[in-house]
């Protein structure tokens, strides 16, 4: 688009290299199977679940100024979910997995009702009360195995592929796929006119209400975007655990301690951010994991110190200094004949 | 009767939420901070206390004066060594970075004192009780609710009656004057953070004595103190109070009609009372 010798453009050409680059990692990503030792298989589908939690979270804190600590709330409401329908509703458990991603976007909305009341920081606490009703809750229900939980009958593992080997690849595909299309769907959110919305929201709130953008509803939007999506990754995870009980599908620390560490370090509100941080976060697991509660103390460690000293992330860093965008998601205003300005 | 007992009981365990809350209450009138690592700043006091009185063989209660001055201490600086620098606009730095030290607490305490369930004994304090008119009340809950009380009133005295309740006052309500009129903002988080840990050390002692204790515990006794301040309405001590007594009573009333439903009841009653009156029973600052 040119207009009066400027020409506005979204992509640049790192965006570009970026895109191949891109599809050339998934094309081979999508082969691992053929390549990658089961191990690696199933290191690979946890960093791919763990990246799409990651992605969703900076969606909520990044954008849309919504910090929980209760999105764990979600993540076991979906995991349950994939049991209950699959041991009591005779569901396909691929049907049973998208089935729990709407289920979660319509419990999360008399959630958010109540929750939106509280501002900032006491959102976030009140989050977290959220998911500890949650907890309780499916701890009282005895069919799902009450507080000690329940494993997924094998007639339902079986009906997902005959052999190990491809309910493995199964598996580890729609981990892929999960992560795959968050990203994509946080990527067209964002440069849709809610996103544009949100990131006015994010930049000056005040400043964006007076422009009539409805602050409240684009919040609500993204809450229960960010619900449903993690009620499907959710459930994703205990597809691959095959065993479920409230403590492990709550848990604070598997799935937001963890997930704001990975976002912080990696870089808040940029979408590449939740990434780098993700392959931070499992090469610091894989190398430091065997000092177990060290480790976790260290992670505690550098996030704080890159939010206080850069809190922009790594990826903020190397993006001021580099001037670096891979998803175009602004537009840039460029002189195109010097002669007419 | 059973059910008055209950309703007594309740009303006891609210003094030790109240205790959990006023630190939580405290800061936010001050300083607008939210404090995630403040359940975890209680378990820590309790297993301060279960130092000192293993390696004194003081009792507990008497061991609150080595604990409390340690907390407040760590206190002043803890917010004048970190949490200061978080504080501002943004909401997502002390959010994060409490979020952060919550993490280092509790696996620093895992490291230390190892996940087994630990307890405070208090001697014949812990089953001693009073008949009250066919009741048996525990002298523990009695006392506790009696410091609670006492607790609340000293810190609504400090506030409104010293020069340091004044300057507390002031950059509550505007910082910038306040630093102009010759009070050091830094200074005063600082003792703010330093009262609130001494609070919360007595807290821990209480929580020690009455109940076993890990490090995970921390969590949920902050979302207790979390639940009590906004039941009572934000910057209201004695609404915090009244809060707690709220959540106690609900706690114990839900454990009458199942045991299982104990924490859910206060969970779903603090959901209720946010429904219907947002900022509390009896608020005070708008949040």
């Amino acid at each position: 688009m040119i207009v009066n010798g400027y020409s506005v453009t979204r992509a640049t050409p790192a965006a570009r290299v970026a895109a191949m680059l891109g599809a050339i990692v998934l094309a081979i990503l999508i082969a691992a199977p053929w390549w990658a030792g089961r191990a690696d298989l199933r290191l690979l589908g946890e960093l791919f679940l763990y990246l799409s939690l990651a992605s969703l979270w900076n969606l909520m804190a990044g954008y849309a100024g919504l910090v929980s600590v209760g999105q764990q709330a979600y993540v076991g409401f979906g995991g349950y979910m994939l049991f209950a329908l699959t041991m009591f509703a005779g569901l396909p458990p691929v049907v049973a997995i998208a089935a729990a991603g709407v289920l979660g976007a319509l419990i999360s909305v008399p959630v958010a009702a109540l929750i939106f009341r509280l501002r900032g920081a006491y959102f976030a606490i009140g989050t977290w009360v959220m998911a500890e009703v949650f907890r309780l809750s499916f701890a009282q229900i005895s069919a799902l195995g009450g507080g000690s939980g329940s494993s997924l009958p094998v007639g339902i593992v079986k009906s997902l592929a005959a052999s190990r080997q491809s309910r493995e690849w199964l598996a580890y595909w729609l981990a892929l796929g999960a992560a795959v299309s968050v990203i994509l769907v946080v990527y067209l959110f964002l440069r849709s006119r809610k996103g544009l919305a949100l990131t006015a929201i994010r930049d000056n709130e005040m400043a964006a209400g007076s422009l009539g953008i409805d602050i409240w509803r684009t919040k609500f939007a993204v809450y229960v975007l960010t619900a449903a999506l993690t009620s499907i990754v959710g459930a994703l995870i205990f597809l691959q655990k095959l065993r479920i009980s409230p403590d492990a599908a709550f848990s604070v620390n598997d799935w937001t301690a963890f997930v704001i560490f990975i976002v912080v370090i990696g870089g808040i509100g940029t979408i590449e951010g939740p990434i780098i941080g993700t392959l931070i976060f499992f090469a610091l697991r894989e190398t430091l994991a065997d000092l177990g509660t060290i480790y976790l103390m260290v992670l505690g460690v550098v996030a704080i110190v890159v939010m206080l000293k850069a809190p922009r992330g790594v990826w903020g860093y190397i993006r001021d200094r580099f001037d670096l965008n891979l998803f175009p998601l602004g537009y840039r205003v460029s002189r195109t004949d010097p002669k007419e300005s | 009767m059973e059910w008055i007992n209950a309703l007594v009981q309740g009303i006891l365990l609210g003094g030790l939420y109240a205790l959990f809350a006023a630190g939580l209450s405290l800061i936010f009138g001050v300083m607008r901070l939210v404090n995630i690592a403040h359940g975890d700043l209680i378990v820590l006091a309790a297993f301060l206390g279960l130092t000192v009185t293993t390696a004194t063989g003081m009792h507990p209660l008497l061991a609150l004066i080595v604990v409390v001055p340690l907390m407040a201490g760590l206190g002043y600086a803890l917010q004048r060594g970190l949490l200061n620098q978080t504080l501002g606009d943004d909401i997502l730095p002390p959010l994060l970075v409490t979020f952060g030290l919550s993490v280092i607490l509790q696996n620093g305490l895992l490291e230390i004192y190892s996940a087994d369930p630990q307890k405070l004994s208090a001697g014949g304090l812990e089953t001693a009780s009073l008949p009250v008119g066919g009741l048996s009340l525990g002298v523990l809950p009695l006392l506790t609710f009696a410091i609670a009380v006492l607790v609340i009133w000293g810190l609504q005295w400090t506030f409104y009656h010293t020069s340091l309740g004044r300057s507390f006052r002031a950059v509550s309500d505007n910082q910038d004057i306040a630093q102009l009129m010759g009070i050091n903002r830094r200074h005063v988080f600082g003792l703010a953070m330093a009262l609130a840990l001494a609070v919360t050390a007595v807290a821990g002692i209480l929580l020690g004595i009455r109940t076993s204790f890990d490090p995970s515990v921390g969590g949920g006794r902050l979302i207790f103190g979390f639940e009590a301040v906004i039941i009572g309405g934000l910057g209201n001590l004695w609404g915090t109070l009244a809060g707690g007594v709220i959540l106690g009573v609900a706690q114990t009333i839900g454990a009458k009609i199942d045991p299982g439903w104990q924490i859910l009841a206060g969970h779903i009653v603090f959901l209720l009372i946010l429904a219907v009156r947002p900022n509390g029973l009896f608020p005070r600052i708008a949040a």
